[in-house]
């Protein structure tokens, strides 16, 4: 089972923000999206996800034609992701921001409860729980909208930029634990991350994007001995 | 305390608290949908004349009654009126409660013409009780209660069931509500549903105070409780709550402690009071979160 962006392409006014992107997604890998600001790494998950309809090309789940899908009926079909933002529930606690999500998979709110406590534990939020969403430091709240996306029972699972303002050592340990969670949940990962060492070690394959388009794509040792990659890349960046 | 202390406060929180339900009925429907239901109006009212038609009958039977047309109705004009309207803007749901409210409003005139129609629901709270030295009248007392449990229950219901933490995500970002997997309509319904059940509270214990309905009786606790839920903070149902409770307790005040020639003026005052209020506060005593971004 797949999640596969075929030939998208995606265009605001003039402006091609995503331009022929093909990609595929298994269930028990983990690949990083890529690419300096404004390549158009978040518009493509947003197409994936059903954020935004592509002007051409096709989203396809399992081999299903879902293009154009809400967003809603994607999440409930297993193609769950999280916001820069995060979006929590401000005025929720850490674990009914989870189990809100925990409800949408048939779960009562006891069940909920209680299973709501164990992917906090997972995520080394147990001491948080009772915290209000809006008490977080910038760490906790990006593992909670991971926790809530995990609660969703996702088949897929797209992070946007999950380590963004976390220092090195925070981003170490999220990148270790969501390493462990297409064994332990059974969903492939699509990760959008600017820190490349964390991108290295987590993912099987990168896929890299510049100005909407695919510049390269393969295993991160692959990639970074791309020409083209260090410089449109790490040129940029530098 | 003294005695007369004692029963003013009752006044008060027996007021207080009709201002406080239909606050928290307007104020479900709007934390949801950004729906400020002018129609509320008329659904106190609706159940009130319930009351008046089966009025001879056992009282439980007329109470029974006038909350399935209290239900009944939120849920009719939910679906007819303001789900094809979701996600418009807000403005336009205003106006097309004013109409379903006017709509309403004449079909009563039309069914029973406008005069007042005497009702006296619960006859048997019509005694008094003598606590602490002074002489409470039972029904405020029983409205006061009522009140406060209904405060609890609503609280335990949001607080732990699954609808309730539904509701509470929905209210504060529909959108990601949804994304969670929340029904919008079944969510939506049951803010409806629950309005109208504080709504047939409301009708039942003004109706046994005043003692008559009238086609505008709705009208004239909706237009405070509207007030109440601008001081409280739209959106935000403890606002709702707090701000009905504060609006009811000034006006009892007002009536017992300003000098009788300026008594008919009480309303003025009670108003001048808010305007002060929204001045030094303009989004309410506790504003809501995530008042901006909509549907």
């Amino acid at each position: 089972m797949e999640l596969e962006a075929s030939q998208v392409t995606v265009r605001f006014g003039g402006i091609r923000a995503v331009e022929d992107v093909s990609l595929r997604l298994g269930r028990q890998e983990i690949i990083g999206l890529i690419g300096p600001n404004g390549a158009g790494k978040t518009t493509l998950v947003n197409a994936l996800s059903g954020f935004q309809k592509p002007r051409s090309g096709q989203i396809r789940l399992a081999g299903d034609d879902v293009t154009g899908w809400s967003p809603d009926a994607m999440a409930r079909h297993g193609v769950v992701r999280t916001f820069q933002a995060v979006r929590l529930f401000q005025g929720l606690t850490v674990a009914e921001n989870v189990e809100t999500a925990l409800l949408s998979t048939g779960a009562d709110r006891s069940a909920a409860r209680a299973h709501a406590r164990d992917i906090l534990a997972y995520l080394h939020l147990s001491e948080r729980a009772d915290t209000p969403a809006n008490g977080l430091n910038y760490g906790d709240e990006r593992r909670v909208g991971i926790a809530r996306a995990l609660a969703m029972e996702p088949k897929f699972l797209l992070l946007d930029e999950p380590a963004a303002g976390l220092n090195i050592g925070e981003a170490q340990e999220l990148g270790q634990t969501i390493a462990r969670i297409p064994n332990d949940f059974g969903c492939g990962i699509l990760v959008i991350e600017h820190n490349m060492a964390l991108v290295r070690d987590l993912c099987e394959r990168l896929h890299v994007l510049a100005t909407g388009m695919t510049l390269v794509e393969g295993t991160p040792a692959e990639v970074m001995a791309e020409p083209a990659f260090i410089n449109a890349y790490l040129g940029a960046e530098a | 305390m003294s005695s007369s202390v004692i029963a003013v406060l009752i006044d008060a929180f027996s007021v207080g608290g009709l201002y406080a339900l239909t606050a928290l009925g307007i104020g479900l429907i709007f934390s949801v949908m950004r729906l400020a239901n002018f129609a509320h109006a008329e659904f106190v009212t609706m159940p009130a004349y319930a009351l008046f038609v089966l009025s001879g009958h056992p009282v439980i039977m007329a109470i029974a009654f006038s909350v399935l047309v209290a239900v009944v109705l939120a849920l009719m004009t939910e679906r007819v009126a303001f789900r094809p309207l979701r996600g418009i803007d807000p403005a336009t749901m205003l106006i097309a409660s004013f109409a379903v409210s006017m709509f309403l409003q004449r079909l009563l005139v039309f069914a029973f013409d406008s005069r007042i129609k005497p009702v006296d629901p619960l006859a048997f709270l019509d005694g008094s009780l003598t606590l602490l030295g002074a002489d409470l009248n039972l029904l405020k007392l029983a409205t006061v209660m009522t009140c406060l449990v209904l405060l609890v229950a609503l609280t335990v219901f949001l607080k732990f069931t699954r609808f309730g933490l539904e509701m509470r995500a929905a209210a504060e970002d529909f959108t990601m509500s949804r994304l969670l997997g929340v029904r919008a309509n079944r969510v939506i319904a049951m803010a409806f549903v629950l309005s109208a059940l504080l709504a047939a509270v409301v009708a039942l214990l003004f109706s046994a105070q005043t003692g008559f309905v009238h086609p505008r009786f709705g009208l004239q606790i909706v237009i405070i409780a509207f007030v109440a839920t601008v001081i409280g903070g739209l959106g935000n149902l403890v606002g709702a709550a707090v701000g009905g409770f504060l609006v009811g307790v000034v006006s009892t005040l007002l009536q017992t402690f300003l000098p009788p020639d300026l008594r008919p003026f009480r309303e003025a005052f009670v108003f001048f009071i808010v305007i002060l209020v929204l001045l030094f506060r303009p989004q309410g005593l506790f504003p809501a979160r995530g008042l901006k971004e909509r549907i």
